[in-house]
């Protein structure tokens, strides 16, 4: 088993990485012993704040000499615990690693440490006329966690998710080898594809250091539409329409009243309307105003034959930010609307999201138990929020669970995947082991037994 | 009730470049939006027609293309509106915009409240309110947060003068300029920009105003010129302060003791 850290050990952690950067006990923030809503807790012995690949390299070979747990974590604003150090030992914050290092206009590429957060990067692109196009809610949270659970988010309908983006990755190995995975080209038939693996691998298999990702020439307009409907039935029923239409909007999302009005609560800031219960939010973009408005134009015209009640354009700076900033505090909102909270974060095929909707909708009215939802309808993702109010804790495990149990079947039954884009980490690995089944399991733990056969990475996540 | 709301339509985005030579906006290319702090405005007289019944119309002045702002005003719920074009407005500072916009409104008919935005994105002067009110000899009540309640002819408002917050009682007709960010303004409708006709958008030019002297419009009817628009200086200097929080801490505070900002 693991190794407890000595006070030899933390000695030459400082001299790795600087006794400034090495907390140890006390020193340490209650904050490192959980992520945002994983559902787990616990510290580390030791939190070191790393700045280099050759700082991590060493950290890493004493760790593996010593057989000392190590977990990676960005901002900690992971739902699934993946960046609870559930077996005490290290945990390495890499939050100071956070500069971008090239932009290559040659190859449509920008060069970044895992620190850098999404926000900086899309900021950073959008400054030089590009886009980088994947879009999560949680603009604080790192690359290198983005990386790590391969986040989808709002664009995805139209540019994929973070998988899609990521070219090249620099990593350090259980071991302590610093390698280089994937390059800076657009196509790789070399060999099993090491790179796309560790994306979505929740910092199980090796420790991302620098990523070298992909951009996209910055669209020159874009303009989001706000489809009212009478009932969220019919709101997502619309939605495999719209996919049919083959126009290809870069979002669409669904929001209810309710969620809406918590975002107001919580923002402070009324929404543009809340005169109905159910809403499709779409978004266009391309590079003349005569394409994206007949893209709108369409959908619009469309929306209203199949039963919206209006389309409402938003079209300036104004508007989207009234908008889209209340739809990105979506999950803050419903979790300050209740005393707990627990998420479902299925994907199911496209056509398949009103079915499980609905199913979502039963199942609140059978338990009694508050069941809010928002979402990406446009790819299948879905956020489900299971809302604990005032029950007791016996009640609420009872609850969560066999909410949780009846939804992962459902979405076995329709097709669909334990997590979009939140990953497995500590919180989801059961669902994951029950809808997988036996022999992926197996391969996946295979896997991890070559990368890390002492299993030090971050251990006690996503299939052991 | 009748609401008439005044409208500008102003660059699209905020980053619009000044020629240097001539000191003239660049706005070739550039899209154009509905003043923002109109926006304001309108949500305020949509909502008191919501409550007291009656109209809403709005009135702008620009080049014929600032037609699209009064459907964008229609499609929020206006129910038609004026553009004032004519190349004798053009160049027209505060005053003589004011007063263009006076005329405009006295061939509009009556109303009982007029209402504008604080203040322009463009030109930022924040007077053009004051001195319609002025050339119509009604009541002006500036930075309007909110109206309470409407009876016997008269508005009672809420209103910001810096460090206070005054309630009054106006008589009407009177013109209130409606301060920013006092409400969240509804979205256009695709719905009834699909019904927009050619018969909601009336243009009025100098031929159709009253006051025929042309020394009172635009360029000659302005009282002061503009002698050169430039942009901000920008500093583009940038300082990533680096190290534990402690040591950010300690040196973001050494530079901004430094410069004396503290």
């Amino acid at each position: 088993m693991y190794n407890k850290i000595t006070d030899d050990d933390i000695k030459l952690l400082c001299t790795i990485a600087g006794e400034e950067n090495v907390l140890s006990g006390d020193a340490i923030s209650p904050d490192y012993g959980h992520d945002e809503l994983g559902g787990i807790e616990k510290m580390p012995e030791v939190l070191v704040r790393v700045h280099k690949t050759e700082e991590i390299a060493q950290i890493m070979k004493l760790a593996w000499e010593k057989t000392i747990p190590v977990t990676v974590r960005g901002s900690g604003t992971g739902l699934v615990g993946s960046a609870v150090p559930v077996e005490g030992g290290i945990l390495l914050e890499t939050t100071q690693m956070n500069k971008i290092l090239e932009l290559d206009k040659n190859n449509l590429t920008v060069t970044v440490q895992p620190g850098v957060l999404l926000m900086e990067l899309a900021a950073f692109a959008e400054e030089n006329d590009f886009l980088y196009p994947p879009d999560p809610g949680e603009k604080s949270a790192t690359i290198g966690g983005n990386i790590s659970t391969n986040a989808g988010g709002m664009r995805a309908v139209k540019y994929g998710v973070t998988r899609d983006y990521v070219r090249e990755l620099t990593v350090v190995t259980p071991k302590g080898e610093i390698l280089v995975l994937g390059g800076k080209v657009a196509k790789n038939s070399s060999g099993y594809s090491l790179k796309d693996l560790v994306v979505g691998s929740e910092g199980t298999l090796c420790i991302i250091t620098e990523a070298v990702l992909k951009l996209v020439p910055l669209p020159k307009v874009s303009i989001s539409l706000l489809v009212p409907f009478p009932d969220m039935k019919s709101a997502i029923e619309a939605v495999p329409q719209i996919i049919r239409s083959k126009v290809t909007p870069t979002a669409i999302e669904y929001m209810s009243r309710d969620t809406i009005l918590f975002s107001e609560s919580y923002l402070g800031k009324k929404f543009p309307d809340t005169k109905n219960d159910a809403y499709i939010l779409l978004t266009f973009d391309g590079n003349t105003d005569a394409q994206v408005e007949e893209d709108m134009k369409n959908v619009a015209e469309l929306c209203l034959e199949i039963g919206a009640l209006d389309a409402y354009i938003v079209d300036t700076e104004e508007r989207k930010k009234a908008v889209w900033s209340a739809r990105g505090a979506f999950l803050e909102a419903i979790k300050a609307s209740t005393t707990e909270m627990d998420e479902c974060d299925v994907v199911v095929p496209v056509d398949k999201v009103d079915e499980f909707i609905k199913f979502t909708h039963k199942l609140a009215e059978e338990t009694g138990v508050r069941i809010p939802s928002f979402g990406h309808a446009g790819d299948g993702n879905l956020h489900v929020y299971i809302c604990r109010d005032q029950l007791n804790n016996d009640e609420w495990e009872d609850v969560l669970s066999k909410c949780f149990d009846c939804m992962y079947q459902k979405a076995k039954e329709l097709g669909g995947l334990v997590s979009g884009e939140h990953g497995i980490g500590f919180a989801k690995k059961e669902y994951l082991k029950e809808l997988l089944g036996e022999t992926p399991i197996s391969l996946m733990q295979g896997i991890k037994k070559v990368f890390d056969e002492k299993n030090i990475l971050n251990p006690g996540k996503i299939c052991f | 009730m009748d609401i008439l709301v005044c409208i500008k339509q102003v660059p699209g985005s905020n980053n619009v470049e000044v020629d240097p030579v001539t000191g003239v906006l660049k706005r070739d290319g550039v899209k154009s939006k509905m003043n923002p702090y109109d926006l304001y405005g309108l949500e305020l007289g949509l909502s008191l027609v919501e409550r007291y019944g009656g109209t809403l119309k709005v009135i702008t002045m620009g080049p014929p293309q600032a037609k699209d702002a009064v459907i964008e005003a229609i499609c929020m719920g206006a129910k038609e509106g004026t553009v004032l074009t004519d190349r004798k407005f053009a160049g027209a500072d505060v005053l003589a915009t004011a007063y263009t916009i006076s005329q405009g409104i006295k061939k509009m008919g009556n109303f009982d409240i007029i209402i504008c935005g604080k203040q322009t994105t463009d030109g930022d002067t924040a007077q053009v309110g004051a001195e319609v009110s002025e050339f119509l000899s009604i009541p002006n009540v500036a930075n309007v947060l909110s109206v309470e309640k409407i009876e016997d002819g008269k508005a009672v408002l809420v209103a910001s003068l810096d460090e206070k917050v005054v309630t009054m009682s106006v008589k009407m007709p009177c013109l209130i300029s409606a301060d920013g960010d006092i409400n969240s303004p509804r979205l256009p409708s695709f719905k009834v920009k699909q019904q927009v006709t050619e018969d909601m958008i009336k243009f009025v030019t100098f031929e159709d105003f009253e006051d025929k002297n042309p020394d009172n419009y635009g360029l000659s009817g302005s009282a002061t010129q503009v002698e050169r628009i430039f942009p901000p200086e920008k500093n583009t200097e940038k300082c990533v302060i680096d190290g534990t929080a402690e040591q950010q801490a300690e040196k973001l505070s050494a530079i901004l003791r430094d410069r004396k900002i503290v």
